[in-house]
């Protein structure tokens, strides 16, 4: 079948699910692919409550904060069970489903595909590849919605969000959480997460420690951890042994940019504040631009990209003047990596180190922000009004506030 | 007079996102002499409640029968003492409902005498 449309947006995700809504809302037909047979992604899995703050300003679940968004939804064409094979540059998208490989013409196309969690299998650690390794996010799927339990004595390796979430979850399970092993001088999720995951349940985390190998005869048996030096290499003498029959891993996300492979990507898509990608016509927002701390954040930047694409389509914005936002001293990840300096911006900031307190500036326009207790996995927000666009590059950087009276 | 030494935690608000550092300061008896570092009343009732019996809302999946999907999430509406966590848990785990349910359907009113209702956080259709 041929389908013909302004905005086709690719993932029903958070981000997808804001785009869609938004470009609707501006006035022009938009075609959601979903290759799920339900909108949410992720966040159908997510039931840990602290979603939606500031979006919907109410505290929920993942699955809540999914009917919320989806509720909007209601007069947009929705394809579920949808794969895309391609998406051509002459703005044509391949998809294939039940019935067969149809093709859209578009206007314009959002990419909101999200991320992928890197394996176990990517880290250099020896030993046989036996069962009992999972992902967070899969055993968070086995546990949420298949009602399987992956295990019954565990060791979480990496601390970020999700393997945080998932020590308080296999605890609360039944499943006894040995330890959380974190490879970094401080944990890689939130604060909050820390405090309501570990703490709250006394499971132990071991910063500076990673897993130097896994035993076992078929089914894991033995996870050997050990403490890193600075050069993340293990330190002899610290191995610590955890006769567990689960390892879950949180090792990082990969922003997922596929079928598109002839944008600008570094690893996930490279965008202006307008959510615009290299090739004039493709916007994408959320985790497969940048890997962002809050689904808000992935909310609020799919419905720019929704609105963007929608102005696109209608030929009411072409492309923007692109000034290029550098990365100061100090500074792990800005993103959007280009500014039209026409429109308003949002810039989220990782620092790259721990401050104390930190003065995040934005040259040579006159922004300053002041960060208690920065650090990198807690990102940090800066608005910026439109700009002199004259301006032909401006950049980022983090400095040590230090007290004048200290 | 051993007792009236000032007592001071530091504490992560995690009554939302931004993860405030809250200073309380109080005594032994948990008279709260002061806070600082929220940056919304939020942040001061959890730290005074965090002194003295910290609540958490609890999350986590009752069975359905009858479902689209195998379970159906649940949330206690409001935070409850964390020490009932395991009692509530055993109460869950033995629980069963049947399909359809809606997000917001109260499953458990007035859930371990908490005040707090356990409720559905995801609509489930019937097969």
């Amino acid at each position: 079948m041929k389908y013909k449309t302004d905005v086709v947006v690719i993932g029903g995700g958070a981000a997808g699910m804001a785009a869609a809504y938004r470009a609707k809302k501006e006035g022009v037909d938009v075609i959601l692919l979903e290759r799920d047979e339900d909108t949410g992604g992720v966040l159908n899995q997510c039931i840990h409550n602290g979603f939606g703050l500031q979006y919907f300003r109410k505290d929920l679940t993942g699955p809540e904060f999914k009917e919320y968004a989806k509720e909007r939804l209601e007069d947009i064409e929705i394809l579920f069970g949808t794969y895309v094979l391609e998406v051509r540059k002459d703005r044509t998208i391949v998809f294939v489903d039940k019935r067969g490989i149809h093709e859209i013409e578009t206007k314009a196309l959002v990419m909101a595909t999200g991320a992928r969690e890197r394996h176990f299998n990517s880290l250099p650690v020896p030993g046989k590849r036996i069962t009992g390794v999972f992902t967070a996010g899969l055993a968070q799927r086995f546990i949420n919605l298949e009602n399987l339990k992956p295990g019954s004595k565990a060791v979480i390796l990496g601390s970020g969000d999700i393997g945080l979430i998932m020590a308080r979850r296999l605890t609360l399970e039944g499943i006894k959480v040995e330890a959380v092993l974190e490879i970094m001088p401080y944990p890689g999720g939130l604060e909050r997460n820390v405090q309501q995951c570990l703490k709250d349940f006394d499971i132990p985390l071991y910063l500076s420690h990673t897993v130097t190998a896994i035993e076992g005869d078929r089914r894991l048996e033995k996870v050997i951890a050990a403490q890193v030096d600075y050069k993340w290499d293990p330190i002899p003498g610290t191995e610590k042994e955890f006769e567990v029959d689960t390892l879950i891993t949180s090792v990082g996300l990969i922003p997922q940019t596929k079928p598109v492979d002839f944008v600008e990507t570094d690893p996930g898509f490279l965008v202006s504040n307008t959510n615009q990608t290299s090739e004039d016509w493709i916007f994408a927002a959320g985790n497969c631009t940048v890997i962002f701390d809050l689904v808000d954040y992935v909310a609020k930047e799919g419905e720019k990209a929704g609105k963007y694409a929608a102005l696109y389509a209608r030929g009411e914005y072409k492309k923007g003047k692109k000034v290029k936002v550098r990365k100061g001293d100090n500074i792990g990840i800005v993103h959007p990596v280009y500014i039209d300096p026409t429109q308003e911006s949002t810039l989220y900031i990782r620092v790259s180190r721990v401050f104390d307190r930190a003065s995040i500036k934005v040259l040579p326009l006159d922004v300053e922000v002041i960060e208690d207790e920065a650090r990198p996995p807690e990102m940090i927000v800066v608005k910026l009004k439109p700009f002199d666009e004259n301006i032909d590059e401006i950049e980022v950087m983090a400095d040590e506030l230090i007290s004048k009276l200290g | 007079m051993s007792s009236s030494q000032n007592l001071v935690k530091e504490l992560t608000c995690v009554r939302c996102p931004l993860g405030c550092k809250v200073k309380i300061e109080y005594t032994e008896e948990l008279e709260v002499l002061n806070v600082s570092g929220n940056k919304c009343p939020r942040g001061r009732e959890y730290a005074i409640q965090e002194i003295s019996d910290p609540h958490r809302i609890l999350v986590t999946s009752v069975k359905v029968k009858k479902g689209k999907y195998l379970l159906a999430s649940v949330k206690t509406t409001d935070a409850i003492p964390l020490r009932l966590f395991d009692e509530a848990m055993k109460i869950i785990e033995k629980l069963e409902i049947e399909a359809p349910v809606k997000r917001g359907d109260i499953i458990i009113k007035n859930f371990l005498e908490t005040g707090t209702d356990l409720i559905v956080t995801r609509s489930v259709e019937r097969l």
